[in-house]
Parts: C-alpha cells; sequence; structure tokens
C-alpha cells in the first residue's frame, strides 16, 4: 500500500519526496540511471507504463538477480515439513503401493545379497577377531549393508569411488577378496597396501576404490578432483564419494559441494545418515536442541516412546544444503536396497548426461559401535540397538523382498550363512599365518624412488637389526 | 663473478657419495652461467678465483651438454615470474594432462601474473580458478593428480597453504605410501612467500620449514629466472608430490636464459661461486644477500664459495659434502626462524655427515623467531642482511668463532 496509489495515479514528485520513504528514492534514482538527469522525462516514461508495479523490478546486484519485495520476511530456518524420504519397500520388504520397481532382475538381487550377507558375516567374524586380540582394529558397516552394496550395484567399475571407511559393501561389490581384505586387516605382505594403513584402510586401484584416509571428509575435494579430469575427458563416468552426518560438519563439505556445483562437475555425495558420530547424535551435528530429548530419552525404558517423544528435531538433515549449493538433492531410505539402487542409479545418469553433481542422503542406522574403540551403550540405550538390530535390519528386509519373490528359501539362507561364515573364516586363517611385510617395504614409495637419505636410514636399521636378535624385526 | 656451475665434475678430489642425479630422472646440465643483473662485479679477483672460475667452466664443458659460454647473445632475457610461466607453458602444451588450479590464475592471469595468458591458450577448464578455500582445492589437485591428471596448485601466498596442511600432509605426503604404491600423486605445489615489503606476519611466512617433516614431500626452492623455470618444468614431470617454493621479492628479477630447452634436477644443488674459505649455504632471497655480501668480502680477500642449495628435501649432501671437505667452514643464511628451519635441519646433516671434514661449528644465520612486524625498520631487523653475512664469515675465516 503507501505510496503505490500515488505513483500508479502520476502524483507529483513531491509527494513522493516529501514523504521520504526508500521506496521513493530508489524510484527516483533508478529513473535518474535510466533517463538521465530530466525528470520530467524520467517521470513520464515510468507512468507511461500503463503495467508498471514496482515489485516487477529486479535487483541486478552481480550476487544474486531476485525480485524486489517491499515486505520485510526473515526466510524461517526449518521448511514447513521435514524433506520427504524416498522409499520402495516397508519395513517388512514389500512393496508399497504405487511403488515402481526397478529394474532388478532374480540373479542381480541375489548377487546383492550374496554381497551384504557376506559383508554381515565378515564384519562380525572380524570384529570378533579384534577382541580376542588377533587385530589390532576394525570398524564394521552392520545397519548399511542395503545402503553399501545397492549403491555399489547402481555403478559402473569406471566410476571413482572416494570412501570414508565405512563402505567396505561397495568394495566388495567391486569385487574384492576375502582374502584381500583379511590380508589388509592383518597388514601382512600380501595386503595391496603393503601393511602400511590400519585395518580396513583398504584401497584398490584395480577396482577404482581409492585408499581410504582416516581423516574426515578429505576425501570430498578429492572426489571434485576426480570428477574435473573426468569431466575434461568426457567420460561415460562420474566420480561417487561418501561421507556421514559428521562428515558434512567438515569444511571440507562444505568446499566441495560448493566447488562440484560451481565446476558443474559430475560426482554424487552420499551422505550416510546414520545418526551417530561416534558419540554424537545427529541432533548436535546439526542444529537442534539436545536437552529436552534427552531428557525424554532418560524418562523413558521403551525405545517406543522415546521415538515418539521428539519435542525438538533435529535440523533438516544434509539433503537441504543440496539447495543451498545449487545443487540437485534427494533424500532416500538408506536402508531400502531397492530405493538405494533407483536412486543412485538416476543421479549417477544425470551426473554423467548432464554433468552436474547430486547430494544422496541416505537414512541409515549405525547398528554397530563407531568401531572396537567405541563402546556405545555409553550413550544409546541397548534397547535402541537392538530395535535396530533385528525389526530394521536392511539385510532381513530385503531378504523378504526376495523370498516374496520366490527368489530366495530357508535353504539357501542356511546354505548361504554357512559358506560365508567358512570363507571368512578360512581367509582370516590364511592371512593371520601370512608373514608381516619385510623391512625393504620401509622405506619404499614414500617417493617414486629411494632417495639418498633414506638408502641411509635403511642401511642403519639393517645394521641395527642385524647386531640384535631376530625378534626385533623381519629380513 | 656468478657462473652458476653443475654439481663439481668427475675427479675433483674423492667422491663420498654418489651425486645425486644417479638413477634419477634424466636432467640437461644445469651449467649455464647466470647472466646480467646476477653479476657479482668484484674490483679485483684474486688469482685463484679467476683459475677456480675455469676450471670451473672446463668441468662444465667436459659434461658436453652446456651451451657455449661465450656467446652471451644467445638466449633471451626474461624476468622471474615470466619465467615461471614460461616453463609451465611449455610443459602445458607438451602433455595435455597438465593443469592449474588456483584463485584467480585464470582470466585474470594470477596474483603475480605467472599464469598471465594461459587460460585463454589453454581453455578455462585447464587453468580453473576456484572459489576460496585453500584445504579444499588443494584436495582436489590431489584427487585430480591420483586419477591421471598433473596438477599445479598455486597458492596465491604461501601462508594461505597452512589451510591446506591437512591435505598436503595427510594426502599429498603420505597416499602414496599407504595405498601399496597404487595410486601416485604427481601435484606441483606453488607459490610466493618468504619476507616481502611490509606485507605483514600472516603473508610473511617460511612454509619451508613447517612442510619440511612431512614424509613423502619434495621441496625446491628457485632464486632466479633460469632456476625457476627449470624446477617449474622438472617438478611438474615428477612424479612425487613437489612443493617450489617462489619468494615474493623476486619475481622482477632479470636474466639472460636459453631459447633451447632445459630441465633441472629437482635434487641437484647450484654452485654459485667457487671458492676455498668457507662453503656458505643459501636459498632463495638470500642467495642474492649472499652474493651482495661476497662483493665486499672479495674486495677484502676472503674467497667464499657459494652453493645455493635449491633442493630443500631433499638436500644436495653430495654437492654439499664435496665443498665443505675443501673449505672445512660451512655458513648456512636462510630466512628461515631459527627454530625448526631449513637451517637446523641441514646443521643436523652436516653435522651427521660431514663431522671429519669441520674445522669447527656449523654455523647458521637465520630470522628472528618472531611474527614478522610491518614497519620497515623492524622487518629488516627481522631478517639477516649482507653486512651480518660479511661480519660472520670475517669471524669464521679469522677462527674467532
Amino acid at each position: 500500500m503507501g505510496l503505490l496509489p500515488l505513483l500508479l495515479r502520476g502524483a507529483p514528485k513531491r509527494f513522493l519526496r516529501a514523504s521520504g520513504s526508500y521506496r521513493s528514492l530508489y524510484e527516483s534514482n533508478s529513473r535518474r540511471r535510466r533517463h538521465g538527469t530530466d525528470a520530467a522525462a524520467a517521470d513520464q516514461a515510468v507512468n507511461s507504463r500503463a503495467d508498471h508495479r514496482p515489485d516487477d523490478q529486479m535487483l541486478d546486484f552481480p550476487g544474486a538477480k531476485a525480485a524486489f519485495t517491499s515486505r520485510m520476511e526473515f526466510i524461517s530456518p526449518n521448511a514447513a515439513e521435514a524433506v520427504p524420504c524416498f522409499r520402495i519397500l516397508d519395513d517388512l520388504g514389500r512393496a508399497l503401493d504405487g511403488s515402481d520397481i526397478p529394474e532388478v532382475d532374480s540373479s542381480l538381487a541375489v548377487k546383492m545379497y550374496h554381497t551384504m550377507v557376506r559383508l554381515q558375516t565378515f564384519d562380525s567374524i572380524f570384529y570378533e577377531a579384534q577382541r580376542q586380540g588377533r587385530i589390532s582394529f576394525y570398524l564394521t558397516n552392520i545397519g548399511e549393508e542395503a545402503l553399501n552394496v545397492a549403491s555399489a550395484a547402481a555403478l559402473t567399475k569406471d566410476d571413482v569411488v572416494f570412501p570414508q571407511y565405512r563402505e567396505h559393501g561397495v568394495l566388495m561389490w567391486r569385487g574384492f577378496t576375502l582374502d584381500e581384505f583379511a590380508n589388509q586387516c592383518f597388514s601382512n605382505e600380501a595386503g595391496h597396501g603393503k601393511g602400511r594403513q590400519m585395518p580396513i584402510h583398504y584401497g584398490s586401484e584395480k577396482l577404482n576404490y581409492f585408499t581410504i584416509s582416516s581423516p574426515i571428509a578429505t576425501q570430498l575435494p578429492h572426489a571434485v578432483g576426480a570428477a574435473y579430469g573426468l569431466k575434461m575427458d568426457r567420460k561415460n563416468a562420474c566420480a561417487v564419494t561418501y561421507f556421514g552426518d559428521g562428515g558434512s560438519s567438515e569444511g571440507d563439505f562444505h568446499a566441495a559441494c560448493n566447488f562440484a556445483a560451481v565446476l558443474e562437475a559430475p560426482v554424487l555425495f552420499v551422505c550416510r545418515n546414520n545418526g551417530y558420530a561416534i558419540s554424537t547424535p545427529a541432533c548436535e551435528q546439526y542444529k537442534g536442541k539436545h536437552s529436552i530429548q534427552l531428557l525424554a530419552f532418560v524418562l523413558t525404558t521403551s525405545q517406543y516412546f522415546f521415538l515418539f517423544l521428539n519435542f525438538d528435531a533435529p535440523g533438516d538433515g544434509i539433503v537441504v544444503r543440496g539447495r543451498g549449493y545449487g545443487m540437485t538433492s534427494i533424500r532416500v531410505d538408506g536402508n531400502d536396497a531397492l530405493a538405494v539402487f533407483k536412486a543412485v542409479s538416476a543421479a549417477r545418469k544425470l551426473a554423467v548426461e548432464q554433468s552436474k553433481p547430486v547430494l544422496i542422503e541416505a537414512m541409515t542406522y549405525r547398528v554397530g559401535h563407531h568401531s572396537t574403540s567405541d563402546d556405545s551403550t555409553k550413550y544409546r540405550s541397548g534397547e535402541e540397538i537392538a530395535h535396530w538390530r533385528s525389526v530394521r535390519d536392511p539385510v532381513l528386509r530385503f531378504r523378504r523382498w526376495l523370498e516374496s519373490n520366490a527368489w530366495w528359501s530357508v535353504e539357501d539362507e542356511k546354505e548361504l550363512r554357512g559358506a560365508a561364515r567358512k570363507e571368512v573364516i578360512s581367509a582370516m586363517n590364511q592371512a593371520e599365518k601370512k608373514n608381516k611385510p619385510p623391512l625393504s617395504e620401509l622405506f619404499t614409495d614414500v617417493y617414486d624412488t629411494l632417495p639418498r637419505n633414506l638408502l641411509e636410514q635403511e642401511a642403519t636399521l639393517r645394521d641395527t637389526v642385524s647386531k640384535n636378535p631376530p625378534s626385533l624385526a623381519p629380513h | 663473478m656468478a657462473a652458476a656451475g653443475a654439481a663439481l665434475a668427475p675427479g675433483i678430489e674423492n667422491r663420498l657419495l654418489s651425486p645425486p642425479n644417479a638413477g634419477r630422472i634424466r636432467c640437461s646440465s644445469s651449467a649455464v652461467p647466470a647472466r646480467g643483473a646476477l653479476v657479482v662485479r668484484g674490483a679485483a679477483l684474486s688469482e685463484e678465483s679467476r683459475k677456480n672460475r675455469s676450471s670451473a667452466l672446463k668441468a662444465v664443458a667436459v659434461k658436453g651438454e652446456a651451451p657455449n659460454l661465450t656467446t652471451a647473445k644467445s638466449g633471451h632475457e626474461i624476468l622471474l615470474f615470466d619465467a615461471l610461466r614460461e616453463g609451465l607453458e611449455e610443459e602445458m602444451a607438451r602433455d595435455p594432462t597438465v593443469c592449474v588450479i588456483g584463485e584467480d590464475v585464470g582470466h585474470y592471469g594470477g596474483s603475480y601474473k605467472v599464469t598471465k595468458g594461459l587460460a585463454e591458450k589453454f581453455g578455462d577448464l585447464r587453468v580453473l580458478d576456484t572459489p576460496i578455500c585453500e584445504n579444499s582445492f588443494t584436495g582436489m589437485g590431489i584427487g585430480a593428480a591420483m586419477t591421471g591428471l598433473r596438477t599445479v596448485v598455486e597458492g596465491m601466498n604461501m601462508g594461505f597453504l597452512l589451510l591446506a596442511y591437512n591435505q598436503i600432509s595427510n594426502n599429498a605426503g603420505m597416499l602414496h605410501y599407504t595405498s601399496g604404491g597404487q595410486f601416485k600423486i604427481p601435484i606441483v605445489i606453488r607459490g610466493p612467500g618468504g619476507v616481502g615489503k611490509q606485507l605483514g606476519a600472516e603473508h610473511s611466512q617460511r612454509l619451508e620449514s613447517y612442510f619440511q617433516s612431512v614424509p613423502g614431500l619434495q621441496m625446491v626452492a628457485c632464486s632466479t629466472p633460469y632456476n625457476a623455470k627449470g624446477l617449474m618444468k622438472a617438478a611438474i614431470r615428477s612424479d612425487n608430490p613437489v612443493i617450489l617454493y617462489e619468494h615474493v621479492l623476486l619475481y622482477n628479477l632479470k636474466e639472460r636464459i636459453p631459447d633451447e630447452e632445459y630441465v633441472l634436477c629437482l635434487e641437484e644443488a647450484e654452485l654459485v661461486r667457487p671458492g676455498k674459505d668457507v662453503t656458505i649455504l643459501t636459498y632463495s632471497r638470500m642467495r642474492h644477500f649472499v652474493l651482495q655480501a661476497a662483493k665486499t668480502l672479495v674486495e677484502r680477500g676472503y674467497d667464499p664459495e657459494i652453493i645455493d642449495i635449491r633442493s630443500l628435501k631433499p638436500f644436495d649432501l653430495f654437492t654439499i659434502g664435496n665443498s665443505i671437505k675443501k673449505t672445512h667452514k660451512v655458513l648456512i643464511v636462510e630466512e628461515c626462524m631459527r627454530t625448526g628451519g631449513i637451517g637446523a635441519s641441514l646443521r643436523a646433516a652436516i653435522v651427521d655427515n660431514f663431522w671429519d671434514f669441520l674445522d669447527g661449528r656449523p654455523e647458521c644465520l637465520s630470522s628472528q623467531d618472531v611474527p614478522t612486524p610491518y614497519a620497515a625498520t623492524l622487518e629488516d631487523a627481522t631478517v639477516v642482511q649482507p653486512a651480518q653475512i660479511v661480519v660472520k664469515v670475517e669471524q669464521m675465516c679469522q677462527g674467532l668463532v
């Protein structure tokens, strides 16, 4: 209201100036810009437009092109509704009404299931191995098997993967053998990493799976760099990088998303939002007041009560940030293998065909502890863990779908579980027996060739070893 | 006379160690004399130093690859920033996987004009402007390098690369090793550093002292247009992650460099002036301060041997050792701070390896352990000045230290 009727009626300028409103000043300035100092001509030009509305004017700052408004309205921190989560199967593995099942035939589905079961088996046995002191460290994927395997199944072998550390299933799908996994965990001489990294820090150049580096989110810019190379070569491939809800807080996440969008790089950012970053729950990772939830949690012994009692929901996750960077994004049920497969397939197509980044937030739950160095019962209830391990198990959910298609049976299950267990234990025993890497591999690969100082250090070390009991170091 | 020579040729005294480029990438001879502005014009050249010069020249000639030193007209005059640009341009033309990533490197041509004209020639993608996030575009460069590109990452000032320390240390330095040799990172990280003219503490950092400990990295420092171009080319061709340190005050240094292509050896030091009284080890801007001090020293009858170490990691102990064996005295002149700098490590390496040849402790002139102040007088007092070098060398030669 205000001056609008005055303007439309072509009111003399003195009325506008006298009112002292900002709008009139803006009006007169913009008229001066367009029509020079001839105020009368300016007035005429503006007022002669029958459909003139100040609200139609666009701000043309270099930073943004936006419509002008006279209503001061802050943008609320939360949308009215959380971004909906795409799923195809319900919690019992039944296709929801109106679902569009992706093209997953029985052989693909069974292969996916095999991989999930092998992953689960490997995780449980190697976790126990660490507890028994046979390896020094382990980290499981429990609860995220469907996310791992289904996302990997939607990619091609030319897509380059930059993992965080909880994506062993992706590597397993690509063909890393149980022996190769075990060799790395036991840091023996047969491992591709030559015993240089902690357990589970796998890497395979052959399978386009880049060696895991412990610091969080450093792989995100790497993926953008790789996508930049793919874009230059116009390859039919994209870069894919995984990270958790915690990793999304790192500066590297922000810059990688920003770069990828600005550069228009073909990269998929897959966020495994599993609810915890070691002990930090998601509601403390991004916005959200924890105290009320904690109170509710403490007051109740039933996990169902806890789930409903959500006075203060965490901010709406990672998916909403996509728009902030100008990136296509989607939220998907990470425990629904079919939904993950479909979403990642579509995202990959977009990334490769249009050379654009896509952010996929896969909602899931970290059933296991963060790692063998963590005891998560310190910060969450046993009931909560048990609930997600049993009722919400993504592997079981997928199995139910397979069974509903008559692609899987109880006998198949028994046979697979038994075989997987045997294979994993055998791989473990073999790997444990192998020698550790020799001293000659201590100094190699620091550079492309051995520089003098390292040759000297090796010579000194060998001299020390030769003068000392054999227990000090192997050959 | 400043003769930029190669490592001492075969036949000079007993070699203890093999030369740095044995078994490494083939590099053309670095035996081209510095011409133009860098010549030390001593009023009276001692007979000794003249003889040394001619023997050094002969040594160079023996290598057989040096261009004709008497025709000073060959080659072209160039400023240091342009020499860097020339090297970069030649490598980008030669190898399509070479690309540059950094802030304002594209159409702006780089804050110090090192990438001027490259975006027009090679396109926006190969000379990529990035948003401001050093850690991330360094990470991007690492990811691109791991997947087949040869990236040159420019830090607008070396000090900003502190933000990229995580990527440089944990990823560039480590991933070749931790992946068991599966992934290599042929990245070059470069930019201007060192103490400038009143740029303030944050823009006057000596990153070579912070990064020198990181395993897996190679570090070189250029100081003349000639070695700037040669080291740039060598760094790009290397499969290791290389940090190339440029100095913010040396970009407008002029020199005549060869027209024909040359690539220097990353691990090799440069014999700037042969001598017999004392070995002076230096690099980057301090090389020029040392040469300035050498003028005075030569007038007073001293005969310093000046070596620009160039390779900060690893040290060229062959060249350094042979020099110390001859002179028995060593002075390191650096811009790093006293604590934890290149000088500190070099002293340790010299003591470890050449103890028997030393007449006294290895001396070191370094910057003060303070953030670099802005006021010009204070700033000058923070770094080593030529007068200090003269005093120190005199003391050493007179046995007073």
